[in-house]
């Protein structure tokens, strides 16, 4: 102990702490403080630059996410669409048949209608001419059968007895 | 040849010393014994010298016959207050060998230390051989002061080129700075903020950067073949306590004077015998930081020098190489202590500047 306070100079001391102390506050306001603010600048910047690239990571995620739903809700547009397409389609074609079947049977029913009632005209014409036909027959024959009185007899008991089995 | 054997120089570079050698090896002679005796003591004398602070710089010396002659010698400032300030350069006291007369006063370098003396320059001596002289106030600029202001301006340049390099380089350093900053990182990270807590460390920071820089380099400096102790000086390392200690404690907050003088959570006797124990720790907490360095850096250097010198004693191949690889080993170790001491000198103060800021906090004790 007593060498090394024996070794101990005071000069030294004195000289070094006055070194030291104006190194360290020479330093504080030259480099200590300039170096850690900037470091620390440093720092804050990159904290921000990544949590700036976090939340684009996080958007872009978002935007795809939506690019998704709006393609899926595209694509289910797209189906319903078609479908009722499709259904328009059935509808329209179910409906034209329908129309024309019933056109159809209307113009069937006209034509059947027309043929009865050409059919019509045409036996009331044709039993029209029959008895023209038939008196005309009936007048020459009469002329004729009427020359005698038997033969007139004989062709009325006869006519009489068509007549008959006709009615 | 003047560089003989009995020539010891004072550690150039390890090669270097490793031809000096050979060269004992070479020049090797009968009276080997006798002189192998006056070595060692040479070699401890040389070691005793160098572990001191010095008034003058020089690379190396040798002996030219009885003449001691010395190369790249620097005259350092002198300063002495004794009635008035005294300046000149130590180059004057011609190695203790010259009186030098300042007014009416006389001074003599004797062992590293300045002495008033008569005009002879007679030094007197007590039972113990002890010179009784009176001691002027010695505020020269020694080696030591001579290289921790030159470490000073290193850093303040350093550091301040690195600040600047920010601005001029978009926030990123250039140069040697790129080594240096994730250093200061680190001394944030790792030292700072986990001792002293996120709220309080800013304050601390110049303090801690600045010491650990400071002593790391100067522990460095003296792994260099410069010659130079400076951290492993008590003077030095005591001054470096000396501010934590102002700065643990002038900083402190209530709760830490309430953790010594009156702990809480313990009975009223403990928290009487826990005062003086408490208070004492004050003292030793600083002190064990200015004890550490100075011893570790002064053991490094003895350790060091002396396997150095072995080389020398040895005086053959075998020996004189294992002594060299020895030493190379030390070398690199200490290399690793440089920082090692910087690093803990740091760490401790910073764990000491937390216990002064620290919060109170109810589920302790």
């Amino acid at each position: 102990m007593e060498k090394l306070l024996g070794e101990f100079s005071f000069g030294l001391f004195i000289w070094q702490t006055v070194i030291v102390v104006a190194l360290i506050l020479l330093l504080r306001k030259f480099a200590w403080k300039p170096i850690l603010t900037t470091i620390n600048d440093r720092e804050q910047g990159i904290r921000s630059a990544m949590k700036a690239a976090e939340d684009a990571r996080q958007e872009m995620a978002n935007l795809q996410s939506d690019n998704e739903r709006i393609l899926k809700e595209a694509r289910a547009e797209r189906e319903s669409l078609l479908k009722e397409a499709r259904e328009l389609r059935q509808k329209m074609i179910d409906d034209a048949k329908g129309e024309a079947k019933v056109q159809a049977e209307q113009l069937i029913t006209q034509a059947k209608e027309a043929i009865e009632n050409e059919k019509q005209v045409a036996i009331t014409s044709l039993k029209n001419e029959v008895a023209d036909l038939s008196l005309q027959i009936a007048e020459t024959l009469t002329k004729e059968q009427l020359s005698s009185d038997k033969k007139q007899t004989v062709l009325v008991q006869k006519l009489l007895k068509d007549v008959n089995l006709r009615g | 040849m003047a560089i003989k054997a009995k020539t010891l120089k004072h550690l150039f570079l390890i090669l270097f010393t490793v031809l000096l050698a050979t060269n004992a090896f070479a020049f090797s002679s009968v009276d080997e014994e006798e002189k192998k005796g006056s070595l060692k003591e040479e070699i401890k004398a040389y070691i005793q010298h160098h572990l001191k602070d010095s008034h003058d710089f020089y690379l190396g010396s040798y002996k030219d016959g009885d003449k001691k002659k010395y190369i790249g010698y620097i005259g350092l400032p002198v300063i002495l207050w004794d009635n008035g300030l005294h300046f000149f350069s130590s180059a004057k006291f011609k190695h203790g060998k010259a009186v030098v007369q300042k007014g009416e006063s006389f001074y003599k370098l004797y062992h590293g230390k300045i002495y008033k003396t008569d005009v002879a320059g007679t030094i007197n001596y007590d039972a113990e051989k002890h010179p009784t002289n009176e001691k002027p106030l010695d505020l020269s600029m020694t080696k030591s002061v001579m290289t921790m202001l030159y470490t000073a301006l290193l850093m303040f340049f350093l550091f301040r080129s690195l600040a600047r390099s920010y601005a001029k380089n978009g926030n990123v350093a250039a140069g040697i700075g790129r080594f240096f900053e994730p250093i200061i990182l680190y001394v944030r990270d790792d030292i700072a903020i986990p001792n002293i807590g996120e709220k309080h460390y800013g304050r601390y920071m110049s303090f801690l950067l600045t010491v650990f820089f400071f002593i790391w380099f100067l522990n460095l400096l003296g792994l260099t073949p410069l010659g130079i102790n400076v951290t492993g000086n008590i003077a030095v390392t005591f001054g470096l306590a000396l501010i934590t200690f102002l700065l643990t404690n002038l900083t402190a907050n209530k709760n830490y004077w309430a953790h010594i003088f009156w702990m809480p959570g313990v009975p009223v006797l403990m928290k009487i015998a826990l005062m003086p124990i408490e208070l004492l720790g004050v003292i030793i907490k600083p002190f064990s930081l200015l004890i550490r360095l100075y011893a570790n850096m002064q053991a490094g250097h003895i350790v060091l020098m002396s396997l150095i010198g072995l080389m020398f004693i040895f005086n053959n191949w075998i020996g004189s190489s294992l002594s060299f690889v020895l030493s190379f080993a030390i070398s690199i170790i200490e290399l690793l202590v440089a920082a090692l001491q910087a690093y803990i000198f740091t760490m401790l103060s910073a764990l000491y500047f937390g216990f002064a800021v620290e919060e109170h906090h109810d589920e302790a004790h």
